[in-house]
């Protein structure tokens, strides 16, 4: 196991070079002059071309991509181009926000998605599996700012039950985390409802036939525990993702993640801030599948990787 | 299984609602009763704002005066072209993926797995700015972005699913005894997967055109003033409690569009449930 | 087991219950609400229309406007004299006033203020105002190691020579770029001293969690006495407009820094309670169409005009409900120059397209047009463009991120047509010659430029150049002339095609006050820090 958790680090470290590369050369693709941006709109010809130079924006992507990997091997990632802050103070700042957003978001899509999941697969054909149905459809559907505005018009402006965003008590985190899943919940149950009734129906009909309720409990809960494989893979992902950012709740509720981060850098092409965040979020995603990957021998014993 | 699938009712009702959506974006020119991107004068109040549904403009209009029915209909084009096809595309890719290296594993698999996990990894919005900006946006160019970005997430998922599904029906075992490969995978593998896909393949629908919307946004996708369901909720969602049925009528469209195409596939999952194989 | 979990989701709900939901807020303390974090501090690199008025309390040039005006006046400099040449001022500084950090102000501060502009490592944006004094370019290309323009004649007094009279030159002493600031500071907290701002101004920098919230204290020694009024400003940042709107009316949040949201607009004007909380003024803004003279067909002076007169623009007006008026000339009403008698295109589809055959395309012909992708622009331009389909202009749209587009713009032969929304011109200062020089001029043209229109009239750029020698503050009416003369020709060359001028909308608390239009002062926007007030307690 630990030989494998090694080989998988090593890898990561490959996946993360390959990322920062193609990452590099796409924004040196763009055709969008980060010098130009910030020298302005009065900037004469000459303001803009030091400027170019003061950035090292005049070398060859060669030259700058090396630049990039020796700084980052000291662990500086430059100075945003905008806020001339440091990246990873820019980066420090929002992570523990995101990280509670992760782990609230992640919370309600298993709170609405799992035990709706696992009734609507027991009960299935029922009104109940319908009812659940339609609103994994729906709450999917939803877009996530419709969500997050009615969240809060309803229940922290009409009736002041919570915060009108923003962040710093458990109770900033409610809302923006319910409307995480709320648009993630459904994909939950669909996934629960369907790999459960992989396993259970014929089983579980033929059990209760025979044997009455006690022992149909005994094979969902077996049924149970094949169906959570998937979930394990869905939480992984969302680990990763959530992690990158997720910019629609993030703005909505004024939470100070990466997501916005993000989005307010890919427009002005803040490339310090913009490989900060490439970063971070792929370490997430590594890191959720990696955890997901462990996690599968202790659910079914049985799987190997080799 | 068309038997199986003529008695379910509602399964009619899902082929119904998707033929009639491909009806209306086929014949749309036919069932729209005006030019999607004419701005009325009459269109919008004295001070600009849209007007509700009428009985001139049957769904109500959008921030230009432009009448939504109209507009919904021919942006059914794009966003089934988008919800249906991208989808499936990246359904495709993924489920090859993760089959492959859920069967094979070993090397194999870690192959596939970390080149999965890079391009998870891969900042896709500005892959397609940049695509945007070197070749000429178009709706090609968000088809092939979106399965280029969706198509790892269900890898993951199938990479999973094979792993475990491949001890439980020992598929080792068969693999062994010399059982073809392409059989194996029909008859074994395929009739277990497709639950999960049916699952991805009908929820991503919606997922997939607000994705659309975003990148159309960002100018790689179709340009204004041509409609699309995703597009029209994106550009009017800030005046939701204003003028909520800019993100009502699309979202419904969007909602019916996976249910029906969820109904349809869920009878067809039955039809090739082994569990139920020979009942009624 | 049940029992267990419904007492925790008991205890959670009490939690979220007790759990504080209004800012902090006691004695006189003000709330500004904004969607983007807040870039900079640093007077000389700050130049987005967020952090120019925050610069603004922080930090004091020579010369400033009068709050709510655009009448300049002495600030930092007590008095000021011109010599007869009009290349030459000499400032006289105010005694006694002091930087945050304790130390006097003296002259030597003013010359290293402008030295470190101009110098080529502070990636100053705003250097090139500053081209024009004697001695600038030698020094901004290493070639000296001082200003020799910039003289300090004692510890009060400085002097500052310029290559040539320009009338604007007060205009940029009360640049932001200008703001004086403490050597010793800039040295200590080198690339950082954006993020924790030294300066003269009337508040401080107390707090500022990146991401969360900027929070200004008052300082205490400010040498303006009786100013600022407000103990402390916040700023909030990564409020989303509409939920920023919730809040003001929950009193939560006292201005809304972005403004009143679009969806809102209308519902709150026509509530007499809330409408009552709205400051309304004009802005020293023009939104146009920029026409690229260097595109085949609008070489044509003719096809230029043709388009001008078909745009419906009251309609464009409407669409972004009202919000705006409807502008016929390139200046906006506050500026000086602005010519109320001009009567500019009027909006007749048939001559135009009687314009576009004489000039040879009786068909029309196709174009494109770029525009930024944050609403409302996109449909500002679909309207463009189904004005100009009318007269048979068939335009393609591109609607891209910002940076897209001004990179666009600034390559010779590339862009056709640009609506400048969202990237349009606000004049830096309330002088004529703003809307020319980086925008227009012959001077401004080259890769990367502003002048999206490419267009370079040799006649005019003397005009303007003789106008801008008339720097006495006598000759301010014949300048004005001037420049009306000025931009009637350019508007007969019809390099741009003017839509509306946008108005300023102000939505406050009913506690803030003061005086009249400090709520639209057209130089500080969203209000003047400096001068607002809380009423009643």
């Amino acid at each position: 196991m630990s030989g494998y958790i090694l080989r998988r680090l090593t890898q990561s470290v490959f996946i993360l070079v390959g990322v920062t590369l193609i990452t590099f050369v796409l924004l040196y693709a763009l055709p969008a002059d980060p010098a130009r941006m910030i020298a302005g709109r009065s900037a004469t010809v000459e303001t803009v071309a030091s400027i170019r130079a003061e950035l090292g924006l005049d070398r060859s992507i060669a030259v700058q991509y090396g630049r990039f990997l020796s700084r980052l091997a000291r662990g500086d990632l430059g100075r945003s181009y905008a806020q001339k802050v440091e990246v990873t103070e820019l980066l420090a700042s929002r992570l523990l926000a995101t990280f509670w957003l992760m782990v609230g978001g992640i919370f309600f899509e298993l709170l609405i998605g799992l035990p709706a999941g696992v009734l609507a697969a027991v009960r299935r054909r029922s009104a109940l599996d319908r009812s659940v149905m339609l609103s994994s459809f729906l709450g999917v559907s939803a877009p996530q700012f419709v969500v997050g505005l009615l969240l809060l018009y309803a229940l922290a402006y009409k009736w002041p039950v919570f915060p009108l965003g923003g962040y710093g008590t458990p109770a900033h985190l409610i809302l923006p985390a319910v409307t995480l899943g709320i648009a993630g919940g459904g994909w939950y149950a669909r996934m629960m409802r369907s790999s459960m009734l992989d396993v259970i129906h014929q089983d579980y009909v033929r059990t209760a036939r025979a044997k009455g309720a006690g022992e149909s409990r005994v094979v969902v809960r077996h049924a149970l525990r094949n169906a959570l494989l998937p979930v394990i893979s869905m939480i992984g992902l969302d680990f990763g993702t959530f992690m990158g950012g997720v910019v629609v709740v993030e703005s909505v509720f004024g939470w100070p993640g990466i997501g916005q981060l993000a989005w307010q850098a890919i427009q002005i092409v803040d490339i310090p801030v913009i490989m900060g965040v490439v970063m971070v979020s792929a370490v997430a995603i590594l890191f959720g599948n990696l955890l997901a990957d462990l996690v599968y021998p202790l659910l079914d014993p049985k799987i190997r990787y080799g | 299984m068309w038997s199986r699938v003529k008695r379910s009712p509602s399964a009619v009702f899902g082929l119904l609602v998707i033929g009639l959506l491909i009806a209306a974006a086929v014949f749309a020119p036919w069932v729209a009763r005006n030019n999607p991107a004419e701005q009325f004068s009459d269109g919008l109040t004295i001070d600009g704002r849209p007007l509700p549904p009428n009985a001139r403009f049957w769904l109500g209009t959008d921030l230009l005066g432009r009448d939504l029915f109209s507009r919904l209909i021919y942006g059914a084009r794009v966003s089934l072209l988008i919800g249906v096809a991208a989808n499936a595309a990246a359904l495709s890719i993924g489920t090859l993926f993760g089959t492959v290296a859920g069967y094979f594993k070993g090397w194999t698999a870690t192959v596939f797995m970390r080149f999965t996990d890079m391009m998870m990894a891969f900042p896709a919005l500005i892959l397609a700015i940049a695509l945007a900006a070197i070749l000429r946006p178009s709706l090609w160019i968000v088809a092939l972005v979106i399965a280029m970005v969706n198509w790892v997430w269900i890898a993951r998922i199938v990479y999973g699913q094979v792993l475990a599904i491949s001890q439980r029906e020992f598929i080792d075992a068969a693999r062994v005894l010399g059982v073809p490969t392409s059989r194996i995978f029909w008859k074994h593998l395929l009739p277990h997967l497709l639950p999960t896909l049916l699952v991805w393949g009908t929820l991503g629908i919606s997922t997939t055109v607000m994705f659309e919307a975003s990148l159309s946004f960002l100018g790689v996708g179709v340009r204004p003033p041509t409609p699309s369901w995703g597009g029209t909720i994106n550009e009017s969602q800030s005046y939701f409690l204003e003028a909520p049925w800019l993100v009502a009528f699309p979202g419904i469209g969007i909602l019916l569009t996976s249910l029906a195409f969820n109904l349809v596939g869920d009878t067809l999952r039955d039809a090739i449930d082994p569990t139920l194989r020979g009942r009624a | 087991m049940r029992g267990r979990v419904a007492g925790i989701i008991v205890l959670m709900l009490l939690v979220a219950l007790a759990a504080p939901t209004w800012g902090q807020r006691g004695g006189k303390t003000m709330i500004v609400s904004f969607k983007d974090d807040i870039s900079t501090l640093d007077p000389a690199i700050g130049y987005d229309w967020q952090n120019w008025s925050i610069i603004k309390s922080i930090s004091d040039g020579l010369m400033d406007y009068e709050p709510a005006s655009t009448t300049l006046a002495p600030h930092l400099a007590e008095s000021f004299s011109v010599s007869a040449d009009g290349k030459t001022y000499t400032f006289k500084l105010r005694r006694g006033v002091r930087f945050h950090n304790g130390r006097e102000l003296v002259a030597g501060d003013v010359k290293y203020t402008l030295e470190r502009v101009l110098n080529p490592k502070t990636q100053s944006p705003g250097a090139g105002f500053f081209s024009g004094i004697k001695g600038a370019k030698a020094f901004s290309e290493g070639k000296a190691a001082e200003i020799t323009g910039v003289r300090v004649v004692d510890k009060s007094t400085v002097s500052i020579t310029l290559d040539s009279a320009n009338a604007a030159f007060l205009h940029t002493m009360a640049l932001n770029f200008s703001h004086v600031v403490p050597k010793e500071e800039v040295a200590r907290l080198g690339a950082d001293f954006g993020h924790k701002p030294v300066g003269t101004g009337a508040f401080m920098v107390k707090e500022w969690v990146l991401g969360q919230r900027l929070v200004l204290v008052r300082n205490p020694n400010y040498f303006l006495k009786g100013r600022p009024y407000l103990d402390q400003v916040v700023f909030q940042v990564g409020v989303e407009p509409n939920v920023a709107f919730l809040k003001l009316q929950r009193g939560e949040v006292d201005i809304l820094g972005d403004g009143i949201p679009p969806a809102d607009f209308v519902k709150v004007m026509g509530d007499s309670k809330l409408n009552k909380l709205v400051a309304v003024g004009d802005q020293l803004q023009t939104g146009y169409v920029t026409i690229n003279t260097q595109v085949e067909p609008f070489n044509d002076v003719r096809v230029r005009r043709a388009l001008n007169m078909a745009i419906d623009k009251s309609r464009i007006v409407r669409i972004i409900n009202n919000r705006a008026v409807p502008a016929n000339q390139i200046l906006p009403p506050l500026m000086p120059g602005y010519d109320k008698d001009y009567k500019g295109y009027a909006f007749d589809r048939e001559q135009a397209k009687k314009l576009l055959a004489e000039a040879g395309y009786p068909g029309g012909f196709r174009t494109t047009l770029y525009a930024n992708n944050t609403d409302p622009n996109p449909r500002i331009a679909q309207a463009i463009q189904q004005d100009l389909a009318a007269i048979g202009v068939k335009v393609e749209l591109k609607t891209q991120a910002q940076s897209t587009v001004i990179e666009a713009g600034g390559q010779k032969s590339q862009a056709p047509l640009i609506w400048s929304g969202g990237m349009a011109w606000i004049a830096d200062y309330p002088d004529a010659n703003n809307f020319y020089w980086p925008i227009l001029s012959c001077a401004a043209l080259g890769p990367g430029t502003w002048n999206w229109a490419w267009y370079c009239n040799r006649d005019v750029e003397k005009m303007v150049t003789d106008a801008d020698a008339l720097v006495q503050s006598g000759q301010a009416a014949a300048r004005a002339a001037r420049f009306r003369q000025i931009y009637r020709k350019i508007m007969d060359d019809a390099p741009w095609i003017p839509i509306f001028h946008e108005r300023r909308y102000t939505m406050h608390s009913a506690r803030l006050g003061g005086v009249a239009g400090i709520f639209v002062d057209p130089i500080h926007i969203p209000v003047h820090y400096d001068e607002v007030q809380v009423l009643g307690k």
